[in-house]
């Protein structure tokens, strides 16, 4: 069990709820106080690093993990609103021996520089090519266009995005 | 052991850095934590000028898990003042810069208290409990109002709100001849007042802080691109001996500039690690990083252009307001000055006068921010240029290639004092149009205007060039800057054959470890995998000036030639120990040390295991082949490229839609061109960016209303179009790499061919300029007025967040 409190051991009136939450398949059980944010349950919590906090307003994306497979800003959601479901983060996408074809398509494509969005440009790629195997340019654009880079300019994610597309329709990447 | 077979220079080899990257694995600074670990929080000053009548703390020290909190008074014998490296003039005025506020606050979001805590929650929740009382005073913001007579003053102890004036004239320095006689004797003279607006950096990375003093150096990690730079000014703002001090740069999420920068939380959260004894860490919200970490650009530029009738430039005067904000950063006042060479871009001219008056207001203070100084320059002569050629009835092109140094004049001194090394304008502008299709392009806008088409086409054109691999130090230092620009690198060759690079560059998105690595294989004849580049801390890389100014591989990477040259030497010396012959003999070839004329032969790796063992060198050998350099460029470096744009404009909207965009830059010698396009694919989308979406806005009370992403316009995937690039090759002359830097080319490049493509959309309505971001109600008022459209409303973004920062900012 991980018990995260925000505000801990102080003895102040704190409200605790324990929660259960599925996370890149194992459950985990967690005290939090209701405050906490999803994103710093997986943080500073579980010690899920790769999920990064970018803005606090729900507009860069750098938080997005999937949760019961729909890309969700973890910022923007409390932890115990996630009681119950299954939360995949960029930890989850690889095997230690194989990675998951959008981020070979990421690699391969030049999609990332400084490469702080990329976890959140992962969830949120991944969570379209489950919707729509063979997107456009302008679906790709769209469905990532809650998630700022800095960097890139974007024009290699959307590449990156059309790699691991084919890849995962078994076409030549 | 075999040669790499293809050369590695030029190979677009896929990133080294990337696997830690796509797999969440990185370390940021705010990843990292320590045991014993507290958290800082900061408390922002909501408002723009005020005197700091109280602060009563004693509150927030009850709160649950405070371990301090502290006020500028109480750290005002220890904090010292942030420092300004580059006093631009002899008569200069420098405030004095507290990392917390003491007495007054200058601008709102400026730190005036700080809470340590056993978490972050727990420091941001006590924050509340301090109550500060501001007697609050008259608030400076416009520049012209701030130079007026009886302005008030930002600080009245300096008596003035103007900083410093620095002026260049070509006459003064005999790099040409005088303004006033080039605009008395042309038959054409423009003049346009253009307005840079307040841009904010926006790496995605915020700033965050971690210093550990329990060790016998003090360790601070950092989110910055300056690790060096900052454990030197550590030591010089704390007075700590700079042994004591051991900088980290872990993985930093993009910089642009913005975290080129010693920042009042660095010394704040060093000093109150090392006042408690235990580790310190602070990580900014968004809106702190964009209230308080520095902002970029804005200027007001007056620029006058004189010209013959038949299209013949004269001269060019520019007259500049830069707005500095509250306080002098590590750079800001030379910001501006960085573009003084540039207003004369790729032309030829008989006079240029450059003069700018820095000026002091109530607002954050700026800085680097890509490009730094020279966007500005850029855009005013890209824009003068456009505006010429419609003054003359010109084809903006054809009138740039008349003025544009031709590529057979190079070497070329231009008008403001600096020898072009190289280029080829008419190669890199050719293929441009090609790609573009410029004359079907032409033909469209005519067919538009002619039907009255309510979707008018613009093209827009930028020729540019910039200076940067920056810098000689020599030069540097005749402009009064406190240091030098020169860079280090070092080679250990390990006695398994196996290479470690140690630079003094500390790149935060750039690919360093990638791109040094192939020069490295390249030169010392290893494969790719077996070199590993260290950077960005100081206990490894003892020596360096960082990355900023598109510098790493012109000058950081020539460092690395030179070591690996002399890791050659004498690798050559103990070859010709080993096999028996003349070090004249040894001839050194993709890793292999043979004899002149035999088929005697070792290679790189025995000889640096045989270096290492040691047994048997040559008579006074050291037992290495280790070596380093420091390389000091003789000139700057000179990208220069071609930029087009196409865009279409609702005149019923104001919308503009980016049609086209095409780039050929030349970026000299290429060592990966995955990362240069990359880096000009970046760049472009942040030139973009500024001609139409980016603005920081403050209302008439100094409070930043644009102090979230929801309010500060950053481009998403939608808003940008693909782009088509392209590049020409014509090798830098002043590194043995022969590269130039392409960090900033794109950026500097983009505004002006956006903006000249919308102006071109819309000039025959009447239309002759359209202030930044080129807002859909800013093109629609231009389309409708007829005239120029000077802001005023559609700057600001409508219906966001507005600042409402949790620890302090207006609500």
């Amino acid at each position: 069990m991980t018990v995260v409190h925000e505000e801990s051991a102080t003895g102040a009136e704190v409200p605790i709820r324990r929660i259960r939450v599925m996370v890149n398949g194992e459950t985990k059980t967690a005290e939090v106080e209701p405050r906490l944010l999803l994103v710093h349950l997986l943080r500073r919590g579980l010690g899920l690093t790769g999920t990064h906090m970018g803005c606090d307003t729900t507009n860069c994306g750098a938080c997005t993990v999937l949760v019961n497979g729909r890309p969700v800003k973890s910022c923007t959601m409390l932890a115990v609103q996630a009681d119950g479901a299954e939360v995949q983060t960029v930890e989850g996408l690889s095997t230690p021996s194989e990675l998951h074809p959008l981020q070979e398509g990421f690699k391969e494509e030049h999609g990332l520089q400084c490469g702080f969005c990329t976890p959140g440009m992962l969830m949120s790629a991944k969570a379209l090519l489950e919707e729509n195997p063979d997107p456009s340019e302008d679906e790709i654009r769209w469905a990532l266009s809650g998630n700022l880079c800095r960097c890139t300019g974007y024009q290699n994610i959307v590449k990156a995005v059309q790699w691991a597309g084919r890849k995962m329709r078994g076409e030549q990447a | 052991m075999t040669a790499v077979a293809e050369p590695e220079v030029g190979r677009a080899r896929l990133r080294k850095e990337d696997a830690r990257l796509i797999t969440g694995r990185t370390r940021w600074t705010d990843n990292l934590s320590l045991p014993g670990m507290l958290h800082l929080a900061f408390l922002r000053s909501p408002v723009a000028h005020a005197r700091i009548s109280k602060i009563d703390t004693s509150a927030a020290k009850q709160k649950p898990g405070v371990i301090a909190v502290v006020t500028g008074a109480d750290v005002a014998e220890e904090q010292g003042s942030l420092p300004c490296a580059w006093p631009i003039t002899e008569d200069i005025k420098i405030p004095n810069a507290p990392s917390l506020a003491v007495d007054e606050v200058n601008f709102a979001g400026e730190a005036v208290a700080a809470v340590v805590a056993r978490s972050a929650a727990e420091a941001v929740d006590a924050l509340e409990a301090i109550d500060v009382e501001y007697d609050e005073l008259p608030v400076v913001l416009d520049m012209n109002e701030a130079l007026a007579e009886g302005a008030d003053l930002v600080h009245p102890e300096l008596g003035t709100n103007k900083c410093a004036t620095w002026v260049f004239d070509s006459a003064e320095a005999g790099s040409g001849g005088a303004i006033d006689d080039a605009i008395a004797q042309a038959d054409v003279v423009l003049e346009r007042t253009f307005r840079q607006q307040r841009l904010i950096p926006s790496f995605m990375e915020p700033r965050s802080v971690l210093v550990d003093p329990t060790g016998e150096q003090i360790t601070v990690w950092s989110a910055t691109q300056i690790p060096h730079i900052l454990k030197w000014m550590i030591s010089a703002v704390t007075g700590v001996p700079e042994t004591k001090v051991r900088v980290i740069a872990p993985d930093v999420g993009g910089g642009f500039g913005g975290k080129l920068q010693v920042t009042p939380e660095e010394i704040i959260t060093f000093l109150m690690a090392r006042r408690l004894g235990r580790p310190v860490k602070w990580t900014e919200t968004r809106s702190e990083s964009m209230q308080s970490a520095h902002h970029g650009r804005d200027q007001i530029q007056k620029i006058t252009l004189a010209a013959a009738s038949d299209g013949t430039l004269k001269g060019l005067k520019v007259e500049l307001l830069a707005d500095m904000g509250a306080y002098l950063r590590l750079v800001t006042p030379g910001v501006p000055i960085l573009g003084a060479f540039m207003f004369n871009a790729i032309y030829k001219m008989d006079a240029y006068r450059f003069e700018c008056t820095n000026v002091f207001t109530n607002k954050t203070p700026t800085d680097a921010y890509r490009g730094a100084g020279r966007p500005e320059a850029t855009f005013a002569i890209e824009r003068m240029m456009d505006e010429l050629a419609a003054e003359l009835g010109r084809d903006p092109i054809d009138l740039r290639r008349q003025n544009w140094i031709k590529h057979e004049e190079f070497p070329f001194t231009t008008v403001a004092g600096l020898t072009y090394d190289s280029g080829n304008y008419e190669a890199a502008t050719a293929k441009a149009l090609e790609l573009f299709g410029y004359d079907a392009l032409r033909q469209e806008q005519r067919e538009r205007r002619e039907r009255g088409d309510t979707v008018q086409l613009g093209i827009g054109v930028s020729t540019y060039t910039e200076m940067c691999g920056l810098a000689p130090s020599r030069v540097l230092g005749a402009l009064r800057y406190a240091a030098g620009g020169w860079e280090h690198a070092s080679i250990r060759m390990l006695p398994t054959g196996k290479v470690e690079v140690i630079t003094g560059t500390s790149p935060h998105g750039q690919g360093h470890e990638t791109a040094w690595s192939q020069i490295v294989a390249d030169r010392l004849g290893v494969p790719f995998e077996d070199v590993e580049v260290l950077h960005g801390d100081t206990a490894a890389s003892h020596k360096g000036m960082d990355s900023y100014g598109s510098r790493s591989l012109a000058v950081g990477g020539t460092a690395l030639v030179m070591a690996a040259d002399r890791v050659i030497e004498k690798a050559k010396k103990l070859a010709a120990h080993m096999l028996e012959c003349s070090e004249d003999d040894i001839e050194f070839s993709g890793g292999k040390l043979t004899v002149r004329g035999t088929d005697k032969a070792t290679d790189i790796q025995s000889v640096a295991l045989h270096a290492h063992v040691a047994h048997d060198l040559p008579e006074g050998m050291e037992a290495s082949l280790d070596s380093e350099a420091t390389f000091d460029p003789e000139n700057f470096s000179y990208p220069h490229g071609t930029h087009l744009c196409a865009v279409e404009v609702d005149t019923e909207t104001g919308q503009v839609k980016i049609r086209s965009y095409v780039c050929v830059d030349d970026v000299g010698t290429v060592v990966n061109p995955l990362i240069v396009e990359g880096q000009v694919h970046g760049g472009v989308a942040q030139g973009i960016a500024q001609a139409l979406f980016e603005d920081a806005v403050h209302d008439e009370s100094g409070t930043l209303t644009t102090g979230t992403f929801a309010d500060y316009l950053l481009p998403s995937a939608a808003d940008l179009p693909s782009f088509v690039t392209d590049r020409t090759e014509t090798p830098a002359t002043t590194n043995p790499l022969g590269a130039k830097g392409v960090g900033e080319a794109g950026t500097i490049a983009a505004t002006p061919a956006v903006v000249n493509a919308i102006v071109d959309a819309v000039r025959h309505l009447g239309v002759d300029d359209i202030e930044m971001p080129c807002t859909p109600m800013r093109v629609w008022r231009a389309v409708h007025s007829g005239t120029r459209a000077e802001g005023g409303p559609g700057g600001e973004a409508g219906g966001g967040l507005g600042s409402i920062d949790a620890s302090g900012g207006a609500q």
